[in-house]
């Protein structure tokens, strides 16, 4: 299932999406949480948020640690590897990486051919600049674009007024004593989903 | 010195057949190294720059089998840009114009033309033998000739060549006469062959032991060609089966089993990591004597936790034998390493790859410099070593200390200072190739010992802290190297400040000079 035209972007004014380059760098931003992302685009900001209410317990993802401390102790101007930015690597080649991908997609097209007489799907991702997490939302549930556009608003109310609401400490608190942890997955283009919202089946 | 004639010297010379046995003998004496050069029949050279084509014809006229290698090895990885060089036309223009007897070529990463295969297959009345590896640059009316022209043909091997399909009809390109078929390897063809003339073809190929196959044959064909080849030692076939249990598997095995005399199949299991730890285990318990070992990323950033060190460690503990490994996986610890080192020894090749390079043991936060030190401390025979995990200079250090018979060395993005590439340089006696990306390493790294360089077939240095000033002061110091500097694709005069990092060097020791092949955006200094 590819739904990459129809994935809908919130963005906060100001905000620009939408060129290749750009949006891997809004993805690699969106899974380092709230304190990256501030340091990234507000030189200013003092507060070290470290959020992640969207956490394993327990699992922290060690890739994350790993960099933030090479990135800190590096000062001879090496970068780690950024997840899928790094030329030649894995240093698989080309002609086996072809191979593996033509055997993958013999298969997937075999288990979508099954799968689609049985239920048309109709399943849209949707992502707001700034959220810690992605939603999905199934469009047959709604009928009109208001009735979307509603169902949007209180999918992300939490985030509706914007991330400045998040310096204001008391806000923060009242976040991370009422809400418990929530349960995410990463989805094969390496997003952080809500658990929850494609059913089951 | 010489007691004999030179006839009985000569046959005693029969029996000296490794390469370097032979380049020892033409070192004792002069006469000696005259008559080792009239009776030299096979030539390696790793390095395609280290010497012209004119002066290998000069010295060895008796010549039957060349080797030749091409590109870095990182070209595999596309730290190479297009047009770098590595051509075989010249070498097969030389060898034709001095009437060389040329009976075997074997290439690697190289640039071979259609016109070059022509070349070849009309020059040489007793050609034998073409071993193509991951080479580029020709089409299948390149191999139409070979086919056609060559007719003494034994052996037609292609591995893993990224080659143009014309869907032509080469396979029917070999004559009705032509029975003298061996080996057959047409696996990374793309495109359709004529299936009929593939089955004629191996049914009047009496001696034909080994025959690897591409996607196109279906299995009713492959069953069909099996039944005419019952003397077949090695098979690999095209198609990777979805459904074992379908009719045309259960026919495909039972033909399969009727050649007695196959020893080895391929095509059928080709390790991803979605195979997980739990397969590898079961490999373990079963191939007791499995002596090589891939296992590759079946998505590299995906399927989280597919394959670990877990993994590994069973195979270390079932498959006793095992002398060359590669090995994806997505985290290492230096507790499975030092277990892995201590119940296989017997390493001749090592190379691990964590997706995630710079990860450290997931266990314990460390590096994984004690992991690997204990593999180079058990390992004494290991040849080829590739790392990957959060390294220091310490894992180095280690290398320079043990590693004493490493002639391969594979480093991304490890080490902390110029001590570390040091430390492998000055330890090393053996090391040939070294290979280098994302280290911190720079100036003094490079400069410290360049005696060492004379000594090794070649560096590469990529995204290092190496400047362009200092590979100049290389080049000037060493007549003897070629250094070469490129980026990405620029032209070569981008780099005027001294001061200025080095995006890519590589450098080899060479006879011939500098190149005259070489594109715009390569820079010998």
């Amino acid at each position: 299932m590819v739904f990459d035209e129809t994935e809908l972007r919130l963005g906060l004014p100001g905000n620009i999406i939408g060129a290749a380059g750009k949006v891997t760098e809004v993805v690699v931003a969106r899974k380092r949480g709230f304190s990256e992302t501030e340091s990234e685009t507000d030189q200013t900001t003092t507060v070290d948020l470290k959020l992640n209410l969207s956490s394993k317990e327990g699992t922290a993802d060690p890739v994350e640690k790993n960099k933030e401390k090479t990135l800190l102790l590096s000062d001879s101007g090496v970068k780690p590897p950024a997840k899928a930015q790094v030329v030649g690597w894995p240093p698989v080649r080309s002609f086996r990486k072809n191979m593996f991908a033509a055997q993958k997609s013999n298969k997937g097209l075999e288990e979508s051919e099954k799968k689609s007489n049985t239920n048309p799907i109709s399943f849209v991702k949707v992502s707001m600049d700034g959220a810690p997490y992605l939603r999905k939302v199934d469009l047959k549930m709604y009928k009109s674009y208001p009735e979307l556009s509603d169902a949007l608003a209180k999918m992300f109310n939490l985030f509706t007024n914007g991330i400045k609401d998040f310096m204001k400490e008391s806000k923060v608190m009242d976040l991370l004593n009422s809400s418990d942890y929530v349960p995410t997955y990463e989805d094969k283009d390496g997003d952080w989903m809500l658990v929850g919202d494609v059913p089951w089946e | 010195m010489n007691y004999f004639p030179d006839e009985v010297i000569e046959h005693v010379f029969d029996y000296v057949v490794s390469h370097s046995d032979r380049n020892s003998l033409s070192l004792v004496c002069k006469s000696w190294y005259r008559i080792e050069r009239f009776t030299r029949q096979r030539v390696f050279i790793g390095n395609c720059y280290s010497i012209s084509p004119e002066r290998l014809v000069e010295r060895f006229p008796d010549l039957k089998s060349l080797t030749l290698k091409g590109k870095p090895h990182f070209a595999d990885f596309s730290l190479v840009p297009h047009g770098w060089g590595g051509f075989v036309y010249p070498w097969i223009e030389a060898l034709a114009k001095n009437k060389v007897g040329l009976e075997e070529l074997r290439l690697k990463r190289m640039v071979v033309s259609d016109e070059s295969l022509e070349l070849l297959s009309r020059s040489f009345m007793n050609f034998k033998s073409l071993v193509l590896v991951s080479c580029e640059g020709f089409t299948t009316d390149g191999l139409a000739a070979v086919a056609a022209n060559c007719r003494s043909l034994r052996e037609l091997d292609l591995q893993e060549n990224e080659v143009e399909d014309h869907k032509g009809q080469w396979l029917s390109c070999f004559p009705e006469n032509c029975t003298s078929l061996v080996s057959l390897n047409f696996a990374c063809l793309k495109g359709e062959i004529n299936i009929g003339a593939l089955e004629r073809l191996v049914a009047r190929s009496p001696n034909l032991k080994s025959l690897r196959l591409n996607r196109s044959v279906p299995v009713d064909a492959l069953q069909r060609i099996l039944m005419r080849a019952p003397q077949l030692m090695d098979l690999g076939i095209g198609s990777f089966f979805h459904d074992l249990n379908s009719d045309a598997y259960a026919k495909l095995k039972t033909t399969i089993l009727k050649c007695t005399s196959i020893t080895s199949l391929s095509g059928f299991l080709e390790i991803m990591d979605c195979i997980g730890d739990k397969g590898l285990g079961v490999v373990a318990s079963t191939c007791k004597d499995l002596q090589e070992l891939r296992v590759f990323p079946s998505a590299p950033f995906g399927n989280q936790g597919a394959v670990t060190e877990k993994g590994l460690v069973a195979i270390s503990m079932g498959c006793r034998k095992l002398h060359s490994l590669l090995y994806f996986c997505h985290q290492m610890t230096n507790a499975a390493l030092i277990t892995v080192a201590k119940n296989c020894p017997n390493f001749i090749r090592f190379r691990l790859c964590i997706l995630d390079a710079t990860k450290p043991d997931p266990d314990t936060m460390q590096p994984l410099d004690e992991g690997f030190g204990a593999i180079v401390q058990s390992c004494k025979r290991l040849r080829r070593l590739s790392l990957s995990g959060q390294l220091t200079d310490q894992v180095f250090l280690y290398i320079g200390m043990y590693a004493e018979q490493l002639e391969m060395l594979s480093i991304a993005f490890a080490g902390e200072s110029d001590k570390g590439m040091l430390y492998v340089l000055n330890g090393c006696k053996k090391l040939r190739k070294l290979e280098i990306r994302d280290c911190p390493f720079g100036d003094t790294a490079l400069l410290t010992n360049i005696g060492k360089y004379e000594t090794m077939r070649s560096l590469w240095m990529s995204s290092c802290e190496v400047t362009v000033g200092a590979c100049k002061t290389l080049a000037k110091k060493m007549p003897s190297l070629n250094v070469e500097i490129f980026g990405e694709g620029e032209q070569a005069d981008c780099y005027v400040e001294d001061g200025q990092r080095v995006e890519k060097m590589y450098l080899y020791r060479t006879v011939a000079g500098k190149r005259e092949d070489a594109p715009e955006y390569v820079w010998t200094l």
